[in-house]
């Protein structure tokens, strides 16, 4: 065999060796592979959901409203239906004397709800408990785990997508390129953050996961921009560069071939600290009814909920979305930095 | 032991062993039981190469290894004023290094804190050490920049180091280091990131200091010259050993050890030129170079055809100043000369004096501000980019430091290969993968190479692949910028004998950039002098060490090391 070959196949696999070093120094990081492992978990969770595997059902309404968590037991409420004042609705006097036109649909609806057979096939406790609507809060929170997540992760990718081009040409080319992406920078940050995601909300109007990604990647950018931006600055002046120049290279495989791997920890770092950060900002989008819509359960949406349910002493939704987003963020900040400090090259 | 019997001695350090732990599976044993003496009133020289653990002994008496990973262990000793260094309090150990033991470190613009004024940095040591008040110890800190030699002391001691040029940092350094009359300093290559004309003025004002306080000191260095001017005792380490040790004139007029005779002989002689230089294994198996092979003979004579043909070129930077204000500062101004086929042409000068500046601009790294380089008749100033990237290829740089001008993300085997692939050459890449592999083995570089990242190899071996790059081009002419600078003095021979052997096998012209004027004069068949962007002196090059015209020339070789046997004839 010609030994030529061979080594051109094996130099395709030859930047494998920066990230095994990475790799090793992460596995020795106890608490960055816990977190990885919980995330992981948590991705899979996810995939399986977004396959249809679980939760496919987490809009039928299978318990009685505000179902109980299953440890607690059934609500004293629903075990005595008797004790309860009837639900029919009070006779009233016809007072102008016309007749109601709904009168035999409405009817018939409470006699259906009487007699109904819906009321009997709902269980009185749920292994979470269930919502105002009886939907059970576990598969909900499954379902919005995957929103929340999937929001998360596509945000982020787009912010770092469009921080991390803006910032290399502004960085590598500087001088005019340099001054007007700054400029558009100064714009961006100097309106106020809140203010600056409902005025996007308001131009694009539709509600959705999409908006929601829309939304959160092309206000968040700025930061992954300025990072990006010096660390262009810094690396265009190495020696390595100029050696890139004086054997030809073109401009693009400078920026994107010999100086984008020199700087992609920091990308990466970027990528992961921006999906805690938009996780966040989509709970708080939909908890102010700006997020994804009605038909999609996320964390903010649970949480929008919990609020006037909280008042009445049904903890469990609450309870349910503060866990499973506390363990996902606090994982995935961990794992960040547990990833910064592997990919830190101190080699050089 | 070899010690210094007949004076008192100061300090005595005795069998110490120092291990780095790199990872949990590996140490590196930094110090393998080193042992020498310092007399009360001399100077010691630690002489090494890089990794020779010269530094680390420093470190270890001073008490500042770094605790993580660095272990001192059972059984060193430094004995110092009748006890062991290594076994006393912390705090009485951190008191001592203020006062008693003070040092001088490599890099000025570093070692000084940029925010403050040099005169509160020499304050807070005169106040935190020596109990003075505000006022006194001004007046103090005044009297020693006097001392180190100060222009102005009264108006540079509120001048923040950025003010100062390298050699009047260094010198701050200094007065910080003696102001608390210590009575042991140690300098780590106090000279080195500094100019040879600097590096004079403060070897003497330290030579100087030393006889004057009557201190100790242990002067720290890679530079045999400089050793015979300053040390009266010379230790010479390797690896975390010491190799030899004896007086100064034992050490240069009979070496007994292998590694000692091969320092001394592996720096380029100034009085002839040998056709290869010694390196370090020669003499360790026991192969000197034979004398009976003539000199190599350089210079110019008058018909070679010319290469490259420089005419007035010129850079210059423009700074903006105040709101509308401009000024104009001349890197380079009227730059001409010719480049022999086969020839190198050298070029010395002091940092600042425009030597990379004009390096960069000729191979358009950067743009030129006037004038013109004929190559092949062709101005390639004047061509387009695209017409340009004909004329890439053939004219090529190898640049200083050879840790930043490979690109750490890249295999040795990725970066030969680039520059093949950008201007098609060879088939295909298995065709370039073979040419790849001649060219590693051309610089001396296992085939093994082909799949290891920068950091994967010492100084020497990148500077190889940075050589190779240029290769794989087959240029035509090499700019090498300070190229073997950055390297210890035995890597710089093996560089300088390949350098030397691609030339008589390729036919390549090199412009030879350095501020070493020994390795220029080994190297160069004409050199030119450069100062201040200028142009001061082309000549042979024998000619012009012989007999400079220009008073910068003479200048300049006037404060090149005299060695032993110039040092010798000096004060005899």
């Amino acid at each position: 065999m010609n030994p030529g070959a061979t080594m051109a196949g094996r130099v395709r696999f030859g930047s494998a060796g920066l990230w095994a070093l990475a790799w090793r120094q992460l596995a020795r990081d106890r608490v960055g592979l816990a977190s990885l492992v919980v995330l992981v978990l948590c991705l899979a969770l996810v995939a399986a959901s977004g396959a249809g595997l679980i939760a496919r059902d987490w809009s039928q309404e299978v318990g009685v409203s505000y179902a109980p968590p299953g440890f607690m037991g059934p609500d004293v409420a629903h075990l005595a239906p008797e004790s309860v004042p009837a639900r029919a609705a009070p006779p009233r006097p016809e007072v102008y004397g016309i007749e109601d036109p709904l009168a035999g649909v409405l009817a018939e609806i409470r006699k259906d709800l009487a007699g109904g057979s819906t009321t009997e096939s709902r269980a009185p406790t749920l292994v979470f408990g269930g919502d105002k609507w009886g939907r059970d809060v576990l598969k909900k929170t499954i379902k919005g785990t995957e929103t929340s997540v999937l929001v998360g992760l596509l945000a982020a990718a787009l912010a770092v997508f469009v921080g991390t081009v803006l910032g290399a040409y502004a960085g590598y080319y500087g001088g005019r390129v340099d001054d007007f992406c700054n400029w558009f920078y100064s714009v961006f940050t100097s309106i106020p953050y809140l203010l600056l995601v409902l005025a996007v909300a308001a131009v694009l109007n539709q509600k959705g996961t999409v908006t929601v990604v829309l939304i959160l990647g092309l206000t968040g950018w700025t930061g992954v921009f300025r990072l990006v931006r010096a660390e262009y600055l810094k690396h265009k002046a190495r020696e390595y560069i100029l050696a890139a120049d004086a054997i030809g290279a073109s401009h693009a495989s400078r920026m994107f071939v010999h100086i984008f791997p020199n700087v992609s920890h920091v990308v990466l770092v970027q990528l992961s600290l921006h999906v805690v950060l938009f996780i966040k900002s989509e709970v708080i989008l939909s908890f102010l009814g700006f997020g994804v819509g009605v038909d999609t359960v996320s964390w903010g949406s649970m949480l929008n909920e919990a609020q006037n349910e909280l008042i009445i002493g049904k903890w469990w939704q609450l309870a349910a979305a503060t866990a499973a987003m506390a363990v996902l963020v606090t994982a995935f900040s961990l794992f960040t930095d547990a990833l910064r400090d592997a990919l830190d090259p101190r080699l050089k | 032991m070899t010690g210094v019997s007949d004076r008192e001695i100061l300090a005595s350090i005795r069998d110490l062993r120092v291990d780095f732990r790199i990872d949990a599976a590996t140490t590196l044993h930094a110090l393998k039981g080193v042992s020498f003496d310092i007399p009360a009133h001399g100077t010691v020289a630690l002489v090494g190469e890089s990794g020779s653990g010269k530094s680390v002994t420093a470190l270890a008496i001073l008490g500042l290894l770094p605790a993580a990973n660095a272990t001192v262990l059972p059984g060193s000793r430094i004995a110092y004023g009748g006890r062991n260094l290594l076994e006393i309090a912390p705090r009485e150990r951190e008191r001592l290094r203020g006062s008693a033991i003070s040092m001088v470190f490599q890099e000025p613009m570093s070692s000084l804190n940029p925010v403050f004024t040099v005169g509160f940095q020499l304050v807070e040591v005169l106040t935190k050490h020596l109990g003075l008040s505000g006022g006194q110890a001004r007046a103090r800190a005044l009297e020693l920049l006097r001392e180190v030699g100060i222009p102005e002391p009264d108006a540079r001691i509120d001048a923040y180091p950025f003010q100062l040029s390298g050699g009047q940092q260094q010198r701050v350094m200094i007065a910080m280091a003696i102001a608390c009359e210590p009575r042991l300093l140690i300098a780590d290559e106090p000279t080195t990131a500094l100019d040879v004309t600097v590096e004079r003025q403060i070897l003497g004002l330290i030579a100087g200091l030393q006889q004057r306080r009557q201190m100790a000191m242990l002067f720290i260095t890679h530079d045999l010259a400089l050793v015979a001017e300053v040390a009266d005792h010379v230790v010479v380490m390797r690896d975390g050993e010491v190799r030899e040790q004896g007086s100064v004139a034992q050490i240069f007029e009979a070496p007994r050890d292998g590694y000692t005779r091969a320092l001394l002989a592996c720096r380029p002689p100034l009085e002839h030129r040998p056709r290869r230089l010694p390196v370090i294994d020669d003499f360790l198996d026991g192969r000197v170079a034979t004398p009976g092979v003539a000199d190599r003979s350089r210079g110019l004579r008058g018909d070679e055809q010319i290469v490259l043909d420089v005419r007035h070129l010129a850079k210059r930077f423009h700074f903006r100043e105040g709101l509308f204000g401009k000024r104009e500062f001349k890197a380079v101004s009227d730059a001409s000369f010719k480049l022999a086929r086969g020839k190198t042409l050298g070029v010395v000068g002091e940092s600042g004096s425009g030597k990379t500046t004009l390096a960069l601009t000729l191979v358009r790294l950067q743009p030129a501000s006037g004038g013109e380089v004929l190559f092949d008749g062709e101005n390639l100033l004047a061509l387009s980019p695209r017409a340009a990237m004909r004329y890439k290829r053939r004219f090529q740089i190898v640049f200083q430091n050879p840790y930043a001008s490979l690109n750490p993300r890249f295999t040795a085997g990725q970066i030969l290969l680039e520059p093949m692939r950008i201007h098609a050459i060879g088939a295909n890449d298995a065709g370039r993968c073979a040419i790849v592999c001649e060219l590693l083995d051309k610089v001396g570089l296992p085939q093994s190479a082909f799949f290891k990242y920068p950091h994967e190899f010492s100084g020497g071996e990148r500077q190889r692949i940075a050589i190779a790059r240029c290769l794989t081009m087959k240029p035509e002419v090499l700019i090498c910028d300070e190229a073997v600078s950055a390297l210890d003095v035995s890597v710089q021979a093996q560089l300088l004998n390949l350098l030397q052997d691609l030339q008589d096998e390729y036919g390549l012209s090199y412009i030879f950039i350095s501020h070493d004027l020994a390795v220029v004069r080994y190297m160069a068949d004409e050199v030119m002098v450069m100062n201040g962007g200028e142009v001061v002196e082309i000549a042979d090059a024998d000619e012009l060490y012989a007999s400079p015209r220009h008073p910068y020339t003479r200048q300049l070789l006037a404060s090149l090391p005299h060695g032993w046997r110039g040092g010798a004839a000096r004060s005899g």
